[in-house]
């Protein structure tokens, strides 16, 4: 069995001991989406705020994270808050699904325009995640709340 | 040789196969396993593993149906199990035994069955806070076709029933659900007040008796039920059976639940007429492998006496409580009643800040078993305001090594996870 230092990296306590970006946005303006996870009932609130840059993209200028979940969850909310703040959407789809990837997902439906090959910077510190098959839900669980709340709805 | 109150669990423990192994540790250092999860499932003797393989080795054939000897032994053997697990809660007759899939399927015949023929837009149903999803979400479902309303019986501070209003709750009420042993408090609730009560109200009562009948000697008719519910495999038998029982008389005036084979005495073209009891509610070919080894679960607990076992838990649950408290500390939270006698094996905790996930991560890599999540009753993890709880369960193959344990690796968790 993989050791418990290939699943809690430095980074990760790091970033479960001292979360980032921790709260709330007022909405409107920003976006807000809730994500369950049915098997051990974590849930996490993901706020996005979007502005339109000069060359017309949409970019994530402010983002907050409430709820409650294992270190996982919980850093990897962290982790993902600090990564994409600044981004533009598209940027942050290709994150996503690099992440995914690293994580053994197959991304159903992504358009070719989604790049899965990105740098991951400090989110390389989830790798070890893949090795504990039942903790991928906590790893991917803010990506998804993320990309729900960044969706159109109308 | 442990003994713990009329239990010798070094032999119990010889009985069960897959508690003789070792499982690999984060080091690569084996350790043996230590199963803390029975409230969830519990392991099988070799007695139980035994008489499955021997009814499929010997005397498989379909029930109720052949002539031949052969089907004539399947029958037997299958109607044998009936009477044993009639006779092991006190059921007045073997007719009453209803098998069914699961404790969850029982609880849903009797909302789709009763609850579909005598729930209207004015009734009301009572359950309570620390009900299972499984008699909390059939009536949820039926409410949405009939209008009926659910009411809720609180708890108190120490994860008891709040009873101080049960007769204006009642008030209206045609059935109450509720929980003889909670899963995540391990609380034994009072149901023979709750039910004199509910009966003086006019209300029939369905008890959701999964965790009691493996761990505490039950008689339904003591118990004051009208219905109740327990599944095989959380007492020493298989899963794909469980059992409802009922009162006869109650159940003769149920509609059938799933309609098929066996269920029927006839079929025409313009309709049928419904089997005696216990065939109208079992219809098609019932899990006879399953019914055959809980039949001899059922022998297996008897042979111990379901009074020793009582003892064993009541005993191994202070033990846990005490040994947990003083080597973890003061950061550790057992949810539930404080007093050993009034709850079942089952100690939900809070370890520090540490999340059970990760608490749960922890114990693994030391071979211990225990369940981490909402227990599939998230409106009660709502009331303790909680997410998520670190739950051990014992049962009669555990002892105080197995504790000790349990606290040890309980200490690494908390402190490795300490903000």
């Amino acid at each position: 069995m993989p050791g418990l230092d290939d699943l809690y990296r430095e980074i990760i306590l790091d970033h479960y001991r001292s979360p980032r970006n921790r709260g709330e946005l007022e909405t409107p303006p920003a976006a807000k989406a809730e994500g369950f996870n049915p098997l051990c009932g974590d849930e996490i609130v993901v706020y996005v705020a979007t502005e339109t840059n000069n060359d017309g993209d949409e970019v994530v200028s402010d983002i907050a994270i409430g709820g409650q979940g294992c270190s996982i969850s919980q850093a990897s909310a962290s982790m993902m808050s600090a990564a994409v703040k600044g981004k533009t959407l598209t940027e942050v789809a290709n994150l996503t699904s690099s992440l995914k990837s690293m994580m053994s997902i197959e991304v159903e439906g992504t358009d070719a325009a989604v790049d899965s090959d990105v740098s991951l910077g400090d989110l390389q510190a989830l790798s070890g995640v893949v090795k504990f098959p039942v903790r991928i839900k906590c790893a991917t669980l803010a990506w998804n709340t993320l990309a729900e709340a960044v969706t159109p709805t109308d | 040789m442990t003994v713990v109150a009329g239990l010798d669990v070094a032999t119990i423990k010889a009985d069960f196969p897959i508690l003789n192994q070792d499982r690999a540790g984060s080091d690569g250092k084996p350790s043996r396993l230590i199963y803390l999860d029975s409230a969830s499932s519990s392991q099988k003797p070799r007695q139980v593993i035994d008489a499955m393989s021997s009814y499929y080795e010997n005397s498989n054939a379909n029930v109720n149906r052949g002539a031949y000897s052969l089907a004539v032994e399947a029958t037997d053997l299958l109607e044998g199990a009936r009477q044993r697990i009639a006779s092991f809660i006190g059921a007045p007759s073997s007719n009453e035994i209803i098998f069914t899939k699961n404790a969850t399927e029982a609880m849903n015949l009797v909302a789709r069955s009763w609850g579909g023929t005598n729930l209207g837009p004015d009734d009301a149903v009572l359950i309570t806070e620390m009900e299972h999803h499984a008699n909390i979400v059939p009536w949820q479902i039926l409410a949405a076709e009939k209008g009926f309303a659910i009411r809720w019986i609180p708890l108190t501070e120490d994860g008891q029933l709040d009873l101080t209003d049960l007769d204006r709750l009642l008030d209206g009420v045609s059935l109450v659900g509720v929980s003889a042993m909670s899963n995540v408090l391990g609380t034994l609730n009072p149901v023979r007040r709750i039910a004199d009560a509910a009966h003086a109200a006019g209300a029939i009562v369905l008890v959701d008796a999964a965790q009691l009948v493996p761990h505490v000697p039950t008689n339904v008719v003591d118990l004051g039920a009208d219905l109740l519910a327990f599944t095989g495999h959380k007492l020493l038998g298989p899963t794909g059976v469980g059992v409802l029982w009922g009162r006869a008389e109650l159940l003769d005036s149920m509609p059938p639940f799933l309609g098929g084979g066996d269920m029927i005495l006839d079929v025409r073209k313009d309709g049928f007429t419904t089997n005696s009891l216990p065939h109208k509610f079992e219809a098609g070919t019932p899990p006879i492998a399953e019914i055959v080894g809980l039949g001899a679960a059922v022998d297996y607990l008897s042979n111990l006496g379901m009074d020793a076992v009582r003892a064993h838990e009541v005993s191994l649950t202070a033990y846990a409580m005490r040994t947990l408290r003083e080597v973890v500390g003061e950061d550790l939270v057992i949810h539930g009643p404080a007093e050993p006698a009034a709850r079942g094996g089952v100690l939900s905790m809070k370890v520090g800040a540490a999340h059970p996930h990760d608490v749960s991560q922890v114990l693994d890599q030391h071979g211990i078993a225990v369940r981490a999540g909402h227990h599939c009753a998230k409106p009660l993890m709502r009331v303790l305001g909680v997410n998520a709880t670190t739950r051990a369960s014992l049962y009669i193959y555990n002892d105080e090594a197995d504790v000790d344990q349990l606290a040890e690796a309980l200490v690494e968790a908390r402190d490795f996870f300490t903000l």
